[in-house]
């Protein structure tokens, strides 16, 4: 156990030093200069120097990475350029409402997905484990913004169960979390049938049967436990996507989450807060993979780490 | 008697109306404007866009300012000015009851070191190349010295400016958010922050800003000007998309469209008769053109380019945007000072068009490319001009991109032809050499710069000195002919294709309330938050 957490944090720095190297190299290939964004038209040319010099961006390439990583392992991710203030107060700003709606969405996306793939998966080839089925083809490819102006517009416009859109309590969460289930649920409840329905072929199952046990009890406690695992892994990659933020549903539902904070930044090139986020969304990609692996021994024992 | 008691209640009737009315207009209440995009920052020296510009407006207050509605310039912290003769002094005297938000008294200091600070490198303000006709400017602004010797203090409640060239600009300089004095103690406790908690002078103090969320500005209650503002609260709410705003305005729980009316939906508002009243349609100091690279063969023959100016057809394309827009025929849009009325540009006319490039040695056209800002409406727009080209023989390959990677290639100079439209920014201020220096000027056409047709006619440069160098309040009018001349010869060379100036449309809630001009007020966008008021 031990070494398995010793040697995934190794593996975490490196991916974490590729992630940097690489975000900051996209940074500086793409043809655009961030100075150029800042100063406006009117500057004049000394002005737009003088503000290079001032970002250090007139620095070679290299030697900006080098102060970058020094002043990131001491735990500071720099200043945004557009807005002057501390990257890391502008993400921590966004924290709670990106994990309030990561919480949510992995709720809708596990309530949809293991109840569709369980009743597929126990109905195969009957008329409604197809239907369950094209349902979650059209959740998995229907556009979140089209899906999201929808619910909005039905649920709060017309029938005024919800708000539009904003953030506070749960019912501010209800419709973002949910729009962002039904996409995630359709790919869960994919992989549920096709997991459940290999499970429910198994010896241990017609033993279970066989001694008399009640088929929902065979299914849900002795069929859950070990059809579930592929869906664990792909909560634990879910958890690393929804907090590098949803920019779609963000902006749909004016929630006030990390994606809407990168997309911004991308727009003007605001490289400290770009680098801030993509770090943000690497940690959390491999914390929620060393959580799902985590997570697995105890819902299956014979996994050991 | 049955007469005189109808005519009684007709009175009385009258008097309980006015009354009503004068309530109506009574301070008070609040506002809840949306905006898409976050504000950046609020600290004058560095904000520079069309969303924060009014913001800060709000929240400090300048030497001088406009009347509202209006392009007219008035003095705000000052009480009275003076110009010198030569028009290279420029003596203020401050308004004896202005006050920071913190209470402390502005004084000459606070304005002489709040430009000091905009022009100091430290701070990057996008503005500092504004007070560059202030003497000690080069020395201050290389960071050789953080003080200017061109500002003056006199007494605490005097202060005079130096120019090393006259400057008829130097007023609306004055009202340019960069220029407004900040108090330096607070600066200085916050250093970066400022920007985030901002100390200023103005209508408004900032009560709450929830990043990401919203900022809540409240009735600064010691403001010197008599019943400004009329609002007690306004709330901006960010992160709102534009569409769900308008089903919330339609609902009552919004009063402002702060990104205007989403474009998808324009004619479907602008025709619905619930929205009667709710819609002001105004100005903006705004035109669409398309550059031609004059570095850039073959658009370095002034017959190609007016060619292209004749190729176009402007009337369809303001169509395409369902008329948010007017024809252009010159770089200066309609509401600009300087404009020509007379002027009719160049005639939409493919053939002669076509007789032009022949003449210029291209009879089977040529192949170019046109860039343009990847965001609605710009595409569709772009493409038209495609088309419009292609009747003559120009093949124009289109090239699409972000906002920064156009700017990039503008000021690069590698695009031969750019459609300018989305690119973000508004004019300064309201004079026509504000449209010359950085967007057609020899000082815009360099690496970096804004004047993206590379046009550089050093001639028109020095007659637009001249006429900046008429400092003269009496002589305004001869200044606007002198800049209004330039204007037109430029229009000759043809270095731009003017496409439309765009026309503003400001939706606001009933309740909101005040003079149509204050809800397109041409330098408070979207609206002129210390003028406006809700009915109660």
């Amino acid at each position: 156990m031990l070494r398995f957490l010793l040697s995934r944090l190794g593996q975490s720095v490196f991916i974490l030093i590729g992630v940097t190297v690489i975000t900051f190299a996209l940074a500086f290939l793409v043809p655009a200069d961030p100075v150029r964004m800042i100063a406006g038209r009117s500057a004049s040319p000394a002005t737009v120097e003088n503000i290079r010099h001032q970002l250090g961006l007139d620095r070679p390439v290299p030697e900006q990475y080098v102060r970058y990583v020094t002043r990131l392992v001491h735990g500071d991710l720099g200043r945004s350029y557009m807005q002057k203030t501390q990257v890391s107060t502008l993400i921590a700003s966004r924290l709670p409402a990106t994990l309030l709606l990561m919480a949510g969405a992995i709720f809708f996306e596990l309530l949809i997905g293991l109840t569709a793939g369980i009743w597929a998966a126990t109905r195969r080839g009957h008329f409604s484990d197809q239907a369950v089925m094209v349902a979650s083809f059209v959740g998995v490819s229907a556009p979140q913004f089209l899906v999201g102006l929808l619910l909005l517009y039905v649920f709060a416009n017309l029938l005024n169960l919800f708000p539009l859109g904003g953030y506070g309590d749960l019912h501010h969460l209800i419709l973002p979390a949910l729009t962002l289930g039904i996409g995630g649920g359709g790919w869960y409840s994919r992989v549920m049938r096709s997991s459940m329905a290999d499970v429910l072929r198994q010896d241990y199952i017609r033993t279970a049967r066989a001694k008399g046990l009640k088929e929902r009890k065979v299914v849900l406690v002795h069929g859950l436990r070990n059809a579930i695992l592929p869906v664990v892994a792909m909560v634990g990659l879910d958890i690393g996507i929804f907090m590098s933020g949803a920019v779609v549903v963000e902006s749909v539902y004016g929630w006030p989450g990390i994606g809407q904070l990168a997309w911004q930044a991308i727009q003007v090139i605001d490289i400290p807060i770009i680098m801030g986020v993509t770090l943000t969304a690497a940690v959390a990609i491999v914390l929620g993979n060393l959580l799902a692996d985590l997570v697995t021994p105890f819902i299956d024992p014979r996994v050991r780490l | 008697m049955k007469t005189a008691r109808s005519m009684l209640l007709a009175i009385v009737a009258a008097a309980v109306m006015a009354t009503a009315a004068a309530t109506a207009q009574a301070a008070g209440g609040k506002m809840i404007v949306t905006f898409k995009d976050d504000v950046s920052t609020l600290d004058p020296a560095i904000g520079y866009d069309w969303q924060n510009w009014s913001m800060i407006k709000s929240l400090f207050d300048g030497l001088m300012d406009y009347k509202p509605g209006t392009t007219d310039l008035v003095p705000e912290l000052a009480q009275s000015y003076e110009i010198s003769p030569d028009g290279t002094q420029y003596t203020f005297k401050l308004h004896p009851e202005a006050k920071f938000h913190n209470g402390r008294p502005i004084t000459a200091d606070d304005v002489k070191w709040s430009i000091e600070r905009a022009v100091n490198p430290k701070t990057q303000s996008p503005g500092a190349g504004f007070f560059s006709a202030i003497k000690g400017f080069e020395e201050a602004n290389s960071g050789k010295t953080d003080k200017l010797s061109g500002i003056v203090v006199l007494d605490p409640h005097t202060v005079r400016f130096d120019l090393s060239r006259p400057d008829a600009t130097f007023l609306h300089v004055l009202q340019l958010n960069f220029s407004f004095p900040v108090p330096k103690e607070e600066v200085e406790r916050l250093g970066a922050d400022f920007g985030k908690s901002p100390v200023g002078s103005g209508a408004y103090k900032l009560k709450e800003w929830t990043l990401g969320q919203r900022i809540v500005f409240v009735r600064n209650p010691d403001y010197w000007k008599k019943d400004t503002p009329k609002l007690d609260e306004i709330e901006f709410q960010f992160g709102q998309d534009p569409s769900v705003a308008l089903l919330r305005l339609k609902k009552g729980e919004v009063d402002i469209l702060g990104d205007g009316i989403p474009p998808a939906r324009f004619l479907e508002v602008k025709n619905d008769p619930a929205n009667k009243g709710l819609i002001v349609q105004g100005n903006q100091l705004q035109t669409g053109y398309v550059t031609m690279n004059v570095k850039i063969k073959p658009f370095d023959n002034v017959k190609v380019r007016q060619a292209v100016n004749m190729a176009i057809n402007k009337e369809r394309i303001v169509k395409i945007i369902n008329n948010r827009a007017v024809p252009a025929t010159q770089p200066l849009p309609p509401s600009m000072p300087g404009y020509d009325k007379n002027y009719k540009g160049y005639p939409y006319d493919p053939e002669g068009a076509k007789k032009l490039l022949k003449d210029a040695g291209f009879p089977n056209g040529f192949e170019t490319e046109l860039y343009a800002n990847n965001t609605d409406p710009n595409p569709r727009i772009a493409q038209a001009i495609q088309q419009d080209l292609a009747t003559i023989g120009i093949k124009a390959n289109l090239k699409t991109l972000a906002q920064s990677a156009v700017i990039q290639a503008g000021g690069d100079g590698t695009a031969p032809m750019i459609w300018s439209g989305g690119m973000a920014w508004i004019a300064d201020f309201p004079d026509p050499s504000d449209f010359y220096g950085p967007i057609l000027g020899c000082g815009g056409a360099v690496q970096g710069g804004w004047n993206w047709s590379w046009y550089c006619n050093k001639d028109l440069d020095k007659l637009g000195a001249e006429a900046d160098a008429v400092t003269d309040p009496a002589k305004k009018a001869e200044r606007e002919e002198m800049w209004r001349k330039i204007f037109i010869k430029i229009m000759d060379d043809a270095p731009w294709a003017p496409v439309f100036n765009e026309l503003r449309f400001t939706m606001h809630s009933p309740r909101v309330k005040g003079e149509d001009s204050w809800f397109v007020d041409p330098v408070h966008i979207p609206v002129h938050y210390d003028e406006v008021y809700v009915a109660q």
